[in-house]
């Protein structure tokens, strides 16, 4: 079974929420960034998104646009986020996907990209631009791989494409919480519960809500809304307040184990 | 021949392998709204014959169609004509579009909206029609563009628009675009993003042409009226392509030739140009599949050119597919090739291009000798080169100065 699905069965099964992490691969550097991410796999996130730094993150707020530019800037790409994933692998079962934006993907090639994300140990894939509507070539290229392609929905999302979306989704539908781009805060409880309870009438995969959560917290007060969070940019700005602080892995484990106990005391 | 016109993009907005609608989940039904609102006027008489009435009598077309006699004369070879699209309000193509897309904003009852601009043009134009319809406005500009191009900054500003420095990237019109889609993101309900060329996410490639198609069309009939033909030849710039695909669509089905005028910057063998059909490759950025300059690992390269309103790393998606079916021939034209153009025209014609022009009336330049008198050569002259003066006299003195 794919670790994200088998994942999302154990913690149904102890009645608690999955925590996911995004963070940005090879931010500050390749090295730093697999520290990072072997510190984050052992410090309670149940799956980690990795990050494929891209030039124009039109998706994204400021805390991540910078962290991509950082990443680019000391030479990572899709490639180096494989070997990276690769590694992490080697020590780590935890439920890997790839956060990427399509051009990356779709001039690596579609293909190569399959074989290379099965070798690399990857579960999930998330294209933060390619609409369902767009994906007939990626979705034929992954067939057979087990790779799953986890789907968007957001506040604006209309209810019939939520249903399209919803039917379409494999592992967890990811709910965007609110309009604009990823970022810290910007949290409309209320808006948020009336949302996910709807989403979560039409999906028949778990839901996990994403964009503007900080902290332990945010987590606790929105784990009952859904399946899960996301948290990505509040974990993202641990690098960003200091790249080249010696003890951002430290730093990484300590948020998490944070956001961590928030969610189990939900 | 399958005939061209009128069967692109096909119903998901694709044109054969290019365009499409790559965007994130909170921007789709923005997006959705603006095709369902689009689909509902696109062959509406109505609503064209408001916008007809408003480039008429506020854009100040048709534009002429003119003979360029003693630049041909000079060239020795075919006929150059020149479809004057300087000749409009604010000073070019431009204004077709935001019209169109200004009446559409006011019937979807959008009260705001927000454009992306290089040279500045686009965002003169859009904060023009923003004032004429009442809108708020908001232009995202590179500060890099807005160090460049400060009298159009001041323009937008005593039109009333909000001009958002862009910092993020490489501060170019690419991150401006970046960043009027984000904010778009968070605020899609009030808002309409007038993309200023034949790029971007369905349906703009189709709406933009369609508003820009005014400039082939008017060309067409003045230059059978004059000359009881068609053109040999027809010229225009591509950055993002939208005069281009003005002036071509309404004769693709006819038998001119075409080229289309890549900004080579300092030579197609250098990693400063903007020509992304000659020098690039396929991709996807700003919501559409299209040819792109990136690296080998996807990644946008930053585009160069002596034209600000060139510099873009990407093409409208129907240019890609037009160069695919070899429909349209793209070369590039250097920055010293679009000089001497521009100097030739002002020369020979008491006429100042836009850089922009001037890169499509070097290849008219570069063919000209090469056909015989009889021929023709019809050149979009998209904008004209007010704003590029002080550009242009610095280039000038450095030339003069080696």
């Amino acid at each position: 079974m794919n670790r994200i699905t088998a994942t999302f069965h154990r913690l149904a099964a102890e009645n608690r929420k999955a925590l996911i992490g995004y963070i940005t691969a090879g931010d500050p550097d390749y090295a730093t960034s697999l520290d990072i991410l072997r510190a984050a796999a052992t410090s309670g996130l149940d799956i980690l998104e990795l990050g494929v730094p891209f030039s124009d993150p039109t998706a994204d707020g400021d805390t991540i646009q910078a962290a991509s530019q950082r990443a680019l800037r000391a030479g990572m790409s899709l490639s180096r986020t494989l070997d990276l994933a690769a590694a992490l692998r080697r020590d780590t079962g935890i439920p890997l996907m790839l956060f990427s934006y399509y051009n990356p993907i779709y001039k690596f090639g579609l293909d190569r990209l399959a074989t290379a994300a099965q070798q690399a140990g990857i579960d999930g894939l998330l294209i933060v631009d390619l609409p369902p509507e767009e994906s007939a070539p990626l979705r034929a290229a992954l067939e057979g791989t087990g790779i799953q392609i986890v789907l968007l929905a957001a506040p604006t999302t209309r209810p019939d494409r939520l249903q399209m979306i919803a039917s379409k989704t494999e592992g967890f539908l990811y709910l965007i919480t609110r309009a604009g781009t990823t970022g810290e805060g910007g949290l409309d409880y209320d808006a948020i519960r009336r949302h996910a309870a709807e989403v979560k009438a039409v999906c028949p995969v778990p839901v996990c809500l994403g964009f503007g959560i900080r902290d332990g917290n945010d987590a606790r007060r929105l784990a009952p809304l859904a399946d899960g969070v996301i948290v990505g940019s509040a974990l993202v700005n641990l690098t960003g307040a200091d790249p080249t602080a010696t003890d951002l892995p430290a730093r990484f484990a300590a948020k998490i184990r944070d956001l961590r106990v928030g969610l189990d005391n939900a | 021949m399958t005939p061209l016109i009128g069967q692109y993009p096909d119903a998901t907005g694709h044109f054969g392998p290019y365009g499409g609608r790559f965007v994130g989940e909170t921007l789709m039904s923005a997006l959705l709204d603006v095709e369902a609102a689009w689909n509902a006027v696109k062959h509406d008489d109505a609503f064209f014959a408001d916008f007809r009435a408003m480039l008429r009598d506020y854009a100040a077309r048709p534009t002429p169609l003119d003979h360029a006699q003693r630049l041909s004369a000079h060239l020795g070879g075919a006929q150059i004509w020149l479809k004057r699209e300087d000749c409009t309000h604010t000073g070019a193509h431009k204004i077709n579009n935001v019209v169109g897309q200004g009446l559409l904003a006011r019937r979807m009852g959008k009260t705001r909206v927000i454009a992306e601009t290089g040279a500045g043009q686009h965002g003169v134009a859009t904060a023009t029609i923003a004032a004429r319809f009442g809108f708020e406005c908001k232009v995202f500009m590179g500060v890099e563009d807005i160090r460049r191009q400060a009298p159009n900054v001041r323009r937008m500003e005593l039109l009333g628009a909000d001009v958002i420095p862009v910092t993020s990237g490489t501060s170019t019109l690419k991150d401006a675009m970046n960043e009027a889609l984000r904010y778009w993101s968070a605020h899609s309900a009030d808002t309409f993003y007038v993309i200023g060329s034949v790029a971007g996410p369905h349906p703009y490639p189709e709406m933009v042409r369609d508003f820009q198609r005014v400039i082939g069309d008017e060309a067409r009939a003045q230059f059978f009226e004059k000359t009881g033909r068609h053109p040999d030849l027809l010229t225009a710039c591509v950055g993002g392509g939208s005069n281009a695909m003005g002036l071509f669509y309404p004769y693709l089905d006819d038998p001119c030739d075409m080229i289309g005028a890549e900004a080579a910057g300092e030579g197609l063998d250098t990693p400063r140009h903007a020509a992304s059909i000659c020098g690039g490759s396929p991709g996807e950025l700003h919501g559409a599949m299209t040819y792109l300059l990136q690296s080998d690992e996807g990644q946008i390269h930053e585009a160069w050119s002596i034209s600000a309103g060139l510099d873009y790393p990407g093409v409208g998606p129907e240019h890609a597919l037009l160069h695919d079916l070899k429909r349209v021939r793209y070369e590039g034209v250097t920055d010293d090739e679009a000089l001497d153009a521009f100097q030739a025209l002002c020369q020979y014609e008491g006429i100042i291009p836009a850089l922009e022009s001037s890169h499509a009336l070097a290849v008219a330049m570069r063919e000209a000798p090469k056909r015989p008198p009889g021929q023709h050569i019809l050149v979009n002259l998209s904008g004209r080169g007010d704003k590029d003066l002080d550009h242009v006299l610095q280039l000038l003195k450095e030339r003069r100065a080696p």
